[in-house]
């Protein structure tokens, strides 16, 4: 076999090798979620965000449109400060969008899941969403159940 | 008998030394002689031919068939807690993180690494690396560091195409086969396996084997007892040294990283 075609070949070799890290890292894993445009900032206060976690998921309406870039915690109000980047396409969504933390099935991850308001104004670079909604414990719910429980069985 | 059994031990730990110090010098020369093996280009790209093209249908094959049991596998197991739609992110993560690198390098010191050791261990019994000193050259230089480079380079492609046939063949067997949703198994997938993590992860490890796979078949080769007997010893312990070494540190990379 000549030089000529030895060298064809290993340039192949190596493209084939380039070609499939570069489908390890598009297709497999997440760079083209975040890889894209940098989006606009917003963030809001939620009491309890347990199970959230950096770059969990923010949808509305199911579909994905952003992702959580950084869970702070406030020491002056000791809530929780999520602050999400939301795609820059996205950017009509109403001032008045609620945002409330949310459970994909039974035992999923927990994810933002944004309703929109009825505001003539959008959400800009920065803003705060006012009303949130706790994420649900599970542990929480069980006592507050048991407690009615308890107590309407004492009225009895 | 206490102080031959002493004696024994102590003779082997000797050796041991020794060879890990002649091992020490050697890639320390061949790490030295490769600014000026960079300018030849046409022998390194030969031996990316030999060592790395020639590999490339056993990681092809195994890699599809290695992707196409995790796929079988995994949905029998994911499929009792009703989520088969995780599949993806199993083939995915287990190929990329683990299987990825560990079964190419062990494949890569299977075919490439005992052939490097043979042809080395050949030319020194043949007394050509003689000649070649004879003639002023170095035969570091000029054998060992293209097929040293040729490996390192060669090892982390294939276990990226490894990793991504295994993908495409857990896909064939996943939905093609058993019915799990085609865009759940890929946004799964991408849901869960970072970038920096699971895949820079795995090509350093790849990197890591890609490196010590062909150090070891190197150094055997030219440490060799030049007899056909010695040769053929040297093969088999290339194979034998460099799957453990891998999987030693495979399992020190994964503590470090995960």
């Amino acid at each position: 076999m000549n030089t000529k075609q030895t060298e064809i070949i290993v340039g192949l070799f190596v493209a084939a090798g380039l070609a499939a890290l570069f489908m390890l890292a598009m297709k497999v894993s997440n760079l083209n979620i975040y890889s894209q445009d940098e989006g606009y900032e917003v963030e809001a206060h939620f009491d309890d965000v347990s199970g959230l976690k950096v770059r969990s998921a923010v949808t509305m309406a199911g579909v994905r449109i952003g992702q959580v870039s950084a869970i702070i915690f406030d020491p002056q109000t000791f809530e929780a400060v999520v602050k999400m980047r939301i795609e820059s396409r996205y950017n009509t969504l109403p001032k008045d969008t609620s945002a409330s933390i949310l459970t994909a099935g039974l035992l999923g991850e927990k994810y933002i899941g944004l309703e929109a308001g009825g505001d003539e104004e959008n959400l800009k670079d920065k803003d705060r969403i006012k009303l949130t909604q706790d994420s649900l414990v599970l542990e929480k719910l069980i006592s507050r159940f048991v407690d009615k429980f308890v107590d309407s069985g004492d009225k009895k | 008998m206490v102080l031959d059994l002493i004696q024994e031990l102590g003779h082997k730990g000797l050796k041991f030394f020794q060879r890990l110090g002649r091992a020490s010098i050697l890639i320390g020369h061949i790490l030295l002689s490769i600014p000026a093996m960079l300018p030849r280009v046409a022998l390194l790209v030969q031996q990316i031919f030999s060592v790395g093209v020639l590999s490339l249908l056993i990681i092809l094959v195994s890699g599809l068939f290695v992707g196409m049991v995790l796929g079988l596998q995994g949905y029998n197991t994911l499929v009792d807690f009703g989520s088969e739609e995780a599949l993806g992110v199993m083939v995915a993560l287990s190929l990329v993180r683990e299987l990825g690198p560990v079964v190419a390098a062990l494949l890569f010191a299977g075919r490439a690494g005992s052939a490097l050791t043979a042809e080395i261990g050949l030319m020194k019994a043949t007394e050509q690396l003689s000649a070649m000193e004879m003639m002023a050259v170095d035969p570091i230089q000029r054998v060992l560091t293209p097929r040293f480079l040729a490996g390192f380079i060669s090892m982390p492609l294939l276990a990226a195409i490894f990793s991504a046939v295994g993908v495409i063949g857990g896909y064939f067997v996943g939905v093609g086969l058993l019915g799990v949703d085609d865009g759940a198994y890929w946004s799964q997938m991408q849901a869960k396996v970072d970038l920096y993590d699971d895949i820079y992860n795995g090509v350093i490890k790849s990197i890591v084997f890609g490196g010590v796979v062909t150090w070891i078949a190197v150094f055997e080769g030219y440490d060799a007892v030049p007899t056909s007997e010695g040769v053929s010893r040297a093969t088999t312990r290339t194979v034998v040294h460099s799957s453990l070494a891998v999987l030693g540190l495979d399992f020190i990379l994964t503590a470090i990283m995960f």
